[in-house]
């Protein structure tokens, strides 16, 4: 998928130029990009060092155990068919470090969920109700601190990086309750 | 508000290691490592995305092609520039920050887009992406409603944000 996505924007983006005469314009930005590219890795890098840092503490310190354990209740509530413990308790570490900004932690606790789920499930070649309930909320994944969206927003000089911390925030509860709704709308569906 | 919120953060997970007898200092530093790790790692498929995407949208293709359907766009209320940025977003986030860094550097961060850019970043995932490597990893092959069910809470992400980003700046 990524293949063709990366190839489909080259070739647009030169054939199109090349049509409107913009071919000189393109030649400047092939090696422009790259040392873009770089400068967008370099502005990122203080705020996701300091971040991984303190995150490293919450994560050793057992904040985020004790974190995940708060969302538990809620999570039994969505996924009122699972009834294997651990399988929850990776569900919430993992929406727990999303949601924190730790995607890089986030993910091994994911796919550990989805062994846990893959147990239970019944037809091994094809998703349960709760793996996709899970996807659902994995994506529209609730995140408190979008750390690379802040040094971002910081290093193109905005006058208030954080701006967006609150927007996002209300914006990540419709995304997770619109999806979470349709799942379930297709649940209901499936039984009757 | 938003200011406050990560130092608010910070004093409270450093003392709480505290208070639990980490080695804050050590374990910080450890974090910190991993962050350089993960960056480097991030950094060739950053080029990668931003060597393609540059191309992309310099070459007058959206304002071309796209820009014939302004009128449809300007009747949704739907900001044209956020297309590229919202059709990307579920398969690649490097390439939807790249198209964010892209409209922070022509509209300014503060802006109406670029606080828009900056919300969907934050409240939409690479949902393809994510969709093929956690069911991949478990060999399933029919994922059902998934697909279906990320891509609608992307998409009311997207138009949650436009909204609110209107009413909370302003705009």
């Amino acid at each position: 998928m990524i293949n063709y996505i990366w190839y489909f924007l080259i070739l647009i983006g030169i054939t199109y130029s090349f049509f409107t005469g913009n071919s000189a314009l393109i030649n400047n930005k092939i090696i422009e990009a790259s040392s873009e590219g770089i400068r967008l890795v370099i502005d990122m890098l203080p705020i996701l060092v300091l971040w991984m840092g303190i995150m490293n503490i919450c994560e050793k310190s057992g904040l985020l155990t004790k974190f995940a354990r708060l969302l538990k209740p809620l999570l039994k509530k969505l996924f009122p068919n699972v009834k294997n413990d651990d399988a929850l308790g990776y569900i919430a570490s993992n929406i727990a470090a999303n949601a924190i900004g730790l995607g890089s932690a986030a993910t091994p606790f994911g796919l550990k969920a989805m062994q846990e789920l893959q147990q239970e499930n019944e037809k091994k070649d094809t998703a349960s109700d709760a793996m996709i309930t899970f996807l659902v909320l994995n994506t529209s994944g609730v995140t408190i601190i979008p750390t690379t969206v802040i040094a971002l927003r910081q290093a193109a000089k905005s006058i208030n990086p954080t701006a967006t911390i609150v927007t996002g925030l209300i914006a990540t509860f419709i995304a997770s309750f619109c999806g979470l709704m349709l799942d379930y709308f297709f649940r209901r569906r499936k039984r009757k | 508000m938003s200011s406050f919120i990560i130092p608010l953060i910070i004093i409270f997970i450093i003392g709480y290691g505290l208070i639990k007898k980490v080695n804050i200092y050590e374990i910080f530093l450890e974090g910190a490592k991993d962050g350089l790790v993960t960056t480097f790692n991030i950094t060739a498929s950053v080029v990668a995305m931003m060597f393609a995407v540059q191309i992309f949208l310099s070459s007058g293709f959206i304002e071309g092609v796209l820009g014939k359907f302004t009128s449809f766009f300007e009747l949704i209320h739907f900001p044209i520039e956020i297309l590229p940025m919202a059709l990307l977003r579920p398969i690649s986030g490097t390439a939807s920050l790249a198209i964010m860094n892209n409209i922070f550097l022509t509209h300014g961060p503060d802006s109406f887009l670029g606080l828009l850019a900056s919300t969907i970043q934050g409240c939409t995932d690479t949902t393809i992406y994510v969709l093929a490597l956690y069911f991949g990893s478990v060999h399933i092959t029919k994922s059902r409603h998934a697909l279906i069910c990320g891509l609608f809470a992307d998409l009311t992400g997207i138009i949650a944000s436009i909204i609110i980003v209107k009413v909370m700046f302003g705009f």
